[in-house]
């Protein structure tokens, strides 16, 4: 069974080309939704081996990522925004990996924490994936084995900004 | 301490009469003892009448590990070793016996240490050693479909065989 798929005019009718009204209210909009949504994000650790006692570090009080809406670890990939990928990921457990990426819902943020989780690190082996971005595409890498909290903090802050400048369109293509 | 009861284990699979080994003089002379443990050159065939002797009649009542090391160039390929451990004397006992590339196969002590299934399984998967007796050989760390055995000294550190294809624009390596 299949359905047409429903399409929803953006643009205001009658006009070929957008008007400089509706150009404003959905740059103030995408403004108003970025500001919205960068502190907002809830991370879902994906946590698989030492970077995580950083991670505990990061997220606990002396760092305190709540200052930056971050703070409350969602354990279902369902209710997440960024899919924090926190120490090597194997080969094996690449499909787990894929998997929960799947099951966030749009729109989504993933960070690759540590360089295990960047490049593979100084892993090079039958075991390792030499950097998750082979498997589900990534927005911002920390390097550091581990990295300080500081550096996370600035690649939490970075993914603010860049959250911040993107577009967030209320209908996406496969609405 | 524990001297005493590795001469009585040296001079009980020394002389080579334990059931199961046909050739007199398949078991090489001990190797002596290296750290602290009682280190036994075993042929093949020897092996699991002596962990049963050293288990039964020695009191060696914990398998510690099974593990193999490739020796390249040189023949036989692979020498596998054993621990095992008395938690009556507090005294180790290592095991060592070579096979060939060709046949790598050594019984499985499984029968006699229930523990030993995973760490054959483990065993299987690194080096390719085949465990006769041990009836389940999936892979354990590795996964279905790995081709080779990484632990080897001819496996290219760099191969890759990723389960979940990569995305466009990374190539595999290997
Ligand atoms: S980057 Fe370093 S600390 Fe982090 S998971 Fe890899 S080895 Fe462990």
């Amino acid at each position: 069974m299949t359905m047409d798929k429903r399409v929803i005019p953006i643009e205001p009718a009658g006009g070929s080309g957008k008007s400089a009204a509706f150009e404003y209210i959905s740059t103030r909009k995408d403004e108003l939704v970025g500001w919205a949504r960068k502190f907002s994000i809830f991370p879902y650790p994906f946590v698989t081996a030492c970077c995580a006692m950083e991670f505990m570090s990061v997220s606990s009080t002396p760092y305190d990522t709540d200052r930056f809406g971050a703070a409350l670890p969602r354990f279902s990939p369902r209710q997440s925004d960024l899919l924090m990928v926190v120490g090597t990921v194997t080969h094996k457990q690449a499909p787990i990996l894929l998997k929960v990426y799947e099951q966030m819902c749009e729109p989504k943020w993933v960070m690759a924490f540590g360089v295990c989780a960047t490049s593979g690190g100084f892993y090079q082996n039958y075991a390792a994936v030499p950097g998750i971005d082979r498997i589900v595409p990534v927005d911002i890498y920390i390097p550091g084995c581990p990295p300080r909290p500081e550096m996370v903090i600035d690649g939490i802050m970075k993914l603010q900004e860049q959250i911040a400048r993107e577009k967030h369109p209320i209908l996406t293509k496969d609405f | 301490m524990g001297a005493e009861v590795f001469d009585r284990i040296q001079s009980r699979l020394a002389d080579g009469e334990e059931e199961g080994q046909s050739t007199p003089g398949q078991a090489r002379v001990p190797a002596g003892v290296s750290h602290g443990i009682l280190v036994l050159d075993l042929a093949p065939g020897a092996v699991a009448g002596a962990a049963r002797a050293l288990k039964q009649e020695f009191g060696f009542d914990v398998f510690l590990d099974v593990t193999a090391v490739d020796w390249p160039g040189q023949e036989p390929r692979f020498e596998v070793v054993w621990h095992f451990y008395s938690t009556a004397h507090k005294v180790r006992v290592r095991l060592k016996a070579r096979v060939a590339e060709a046949s790598p196969a050594v019984p499985s002590l499984t029968a006699l240490y229930g523990s030993a299934a995973f760490m054959e399984r483990e065993c299987h998967d690194m080096y390719g050693i085949v465990f006769e007796g041990n009836a389940d050989m999936r892979p354990i760390l590795l996964y279905e479909g790995f081709v080779g055995h990484p632990l080897r000294k001819d496996y290219p550190k760099e191969r890759e065989q990723p389960l979940v294809p990569y995305r466009e624009g990374f190539e595999e390596r290997g």
